[in-house]
């Protein structure tokens, strides 16, 4: 006999496709979160997210319709605008990034708002639900959001999959990737764009607001365990799938709460776990090793 | 200034290079041939533009005018035969990777678009370490190397590159004295093998030990030849000006007062 929930996402259409869309934005967002934060550019993660929503909803304004494709479109474009100004503004002025990032996500989110409250009071019927990119609703998911999430996540995840030593170096060291003549500027671009699509397939069930902590989350708790990329990438993946599918199934369930900060916080438990507990890294390891050592000092040195 | 061989058959021959970072030229006018097989010095003060002009050299850096030839040919026809050992203040040392698969990455050019390392390019890695005295560090986390071994570990990523020139940037600055030695080494037995070795180095004290040939600067070259000919203390003077530099009773030159 199956557990009562495990049943019902195999057997129930709306729980499956809330616990697969979730599983996948979860996956996604997890490996290219992964050189996120290993290039430390989380938050360009969380502008880049913020910076979706007009894009959202200038999409659903032009072509005047919800389909999933249509307003993921809208969110890459403005994402990747967003992103490339910050970009330009710290290679092309003296403001530092914070600066830039800041700048740039508030307007690119005080824009989304304004359209999004214009389109609010416009008397279209058709706008409902909008509104539900701000913090993510996972019970919007059907299956043709799932089918439009796996498609464009698996051009993401097969990136990664063929330019894996490219994306590493560039990563770890982009000036000898120049100087061995790779492309350093195209695969920047090929990387941030994989990037924007981890944050724009994961928009309508974790939010634009939140949307970050699912690049960030997953990758700084799998770096805890692992010293090797690989297993970094897949790790990460794991877990944001399984913080993703966690969050999105009590949202689901009863408690009608947004997905986002429920997600979230399912997260924030994996990281805060790996921080204290992981082996090496952990802080808690860490301080019980400090401590024997210093009376294992201390015990030598009461030797005559 | 001293022109060693012709600029057609030179390992480095740059023609009129400036470089300018906004309106402050970093690099001013720069000519300069360097022989091969020889173990080249570039000192000059801070902010002199020593680790510009080597960027440069590998159009890592905008030129605003200029030409760089690599025996005779293009840099980007010429990649290959240049090795890279950046400072190694340059990246984050707690990435996740080992020390061997560092070393590969020296590999990564030759390999190409896409094809992931193999069992041959395991071993090379291997007898790069070894060469470096890295053999046992080979899968150690790289932030759980000392600053020596991190610099060993690029060096002998350089040497997985398998160049003819190579391209140091500051190799001695802040290693401990066995990782001198042990670079000092690998830097001598490949000029005994014919390569060309150019590095930015701050310790004057150590040239006359270390090197053969010598390029002083300070935004322009100021002087460029065999070591016992340009290290003088004219020539430091003119590179670090208001410093005051004599040549001691067995010729090393000593900052002996500032300002």
């Amino acid at each position: 006999m199956l557990p009562g929930i495990l049943r019902d996402v195999i057997f129930d259409y709306t729980l499956r496709n809330v616990a697969l869309g979730s599983a996948l934005l979860g996956i996604v967002g997890g490996v290219l979160g992964t050189f996120a934060v290993l290039r430390r550019q989380g938050l360009l993660g969380d502008a880049l997210a913020h910076a979706a929503l007009p894009g959202i909803c200038l999409a659903y304004m032009l072509a005047n319709s919800k389909a999933p494709l249509v307003l993921m479109i809208g969110a890459a474009i403005s994402g990747w605008i967003g992103t490339l100004l910050i970009l330009r503004i710290v290679e092309d002025t003296r403001l530092s990034e914070d600066t830039a990032l800041g700048v740039i996500l508030t307007v690119f989110f005080g824009l989304g708002i304004v359209l999004l409250t214009y389109i609010q009071h416009s008397n279209d019927a058709n706008q409902a639900g909008l509104d539900k990119y701000l913090f993510g609703q996972a019970a919007t998911l059907v299956q043709e959001h799932v089918i439009t999430m796996a498609a464009v996540g698996s051009i993401a995840l097969a990136l990664v999959a063929v330019f894996f030593k490219e994306f590493k170096l560039l990563s770890f060291d982009p000036e000898f990737a120049a100087s061995i003549g790779f492309p350093v500027r195209g695969l920047n671009v090929l990387l941030t764009s994989s990037i924007v699509i981890a944050v724009v397939i994961g928009l309508q069930t974790v939010g634009v607001v939140l949307m970050a902590a699912m690049l960030i989350g997953p990758a700084a708790a799998a770096r805890q365990w692992t010293n090797r990329l690989g297993v970094m990438l897949a790790l990460s993946g794991f877990f944001g799938a399984a913080s993703g599918v966690v969050g999105a199934m009590i949202s689901v369930t009863g408690s009608r709460l947004p997905t986002g900060p429920l997600v979230v916080l399912c997260v924030t438990a994996i990281v805060i776990v790996s921080i204290l507990f992981a082996p090496e890294r952990g802080v808690v390891w860490d301080s019980l090793r400090r401590r024997s050592n210093r009376r294992a000092i201390l015990e030598q040195g009461q030797q005559p | 200034m001293t022109v060693a061989g012709t600029a057609a058959t030179a390992p480095v021959a740059i023609r009129d290079l400036t470089v300018a970072y906004r309106e402050q030229p970093v690099l001013w006018d720069v000519d300069l041939t360097l022989p091969e097989g020889k173990l080249i010095a570039i000192v000059g003060p801070n902010g002199a533009g020593k680790s510009t002009l080597i960027k440069a050299i590998m159009h890592l850096v905008p030129r605003t005018s200029g030409t760089i030839s690599i025996f005779g040919k293009p840099y980007e026809q010429q990649r290959r035969l240049v090795g890279y050992v950046p400072q190694r203040g340059s990246v984050d040392w707690d990435f996740p990777t080992n020390a061997l698969d560092v070393v590969q990455m020296g590999m990564y050019g030759k390999l190409g678009w896409v094809r992931r390392p193999g069992k041959r390019e395991r071993e090379t890695a291997l007898a790069c370490l070894e060469q470096v005295g890295m053999t046992a560090f080979a899968n150690r986390q790289i932030s759980q190397l000392s600053g020596g071994q991190q610099q060993r570990v690029f060096l002998a990523r350089a040497l997985a590159q398998d160049a003819q020139i190579y391209l140091l940037d500051e190799p001695f600055a802040g290693v401990d004295a066995t990782t001198e030695r042990a670079i000092i080494e690998v830097l001598r037995d490949l000029r005994s093998r014919g390569k060309t070795l150019i590095a930015v180095h701050h310790d004057l004290e150590s040239l006359r030990e270390y090197f053969d040939w010598l390029v002083v600067m300070n935004v322009r070259i100021i002087a460029a030849g065999p070591l016992e000919t340009t290290l003088n203390a004219e020539n430091l003077h003119a590179a670090y000006g208001g410093k005051i530099l004599t040549l001691g009773a067995i010729g090393q030159p000593q900052l002996v007062g500032a300002e």
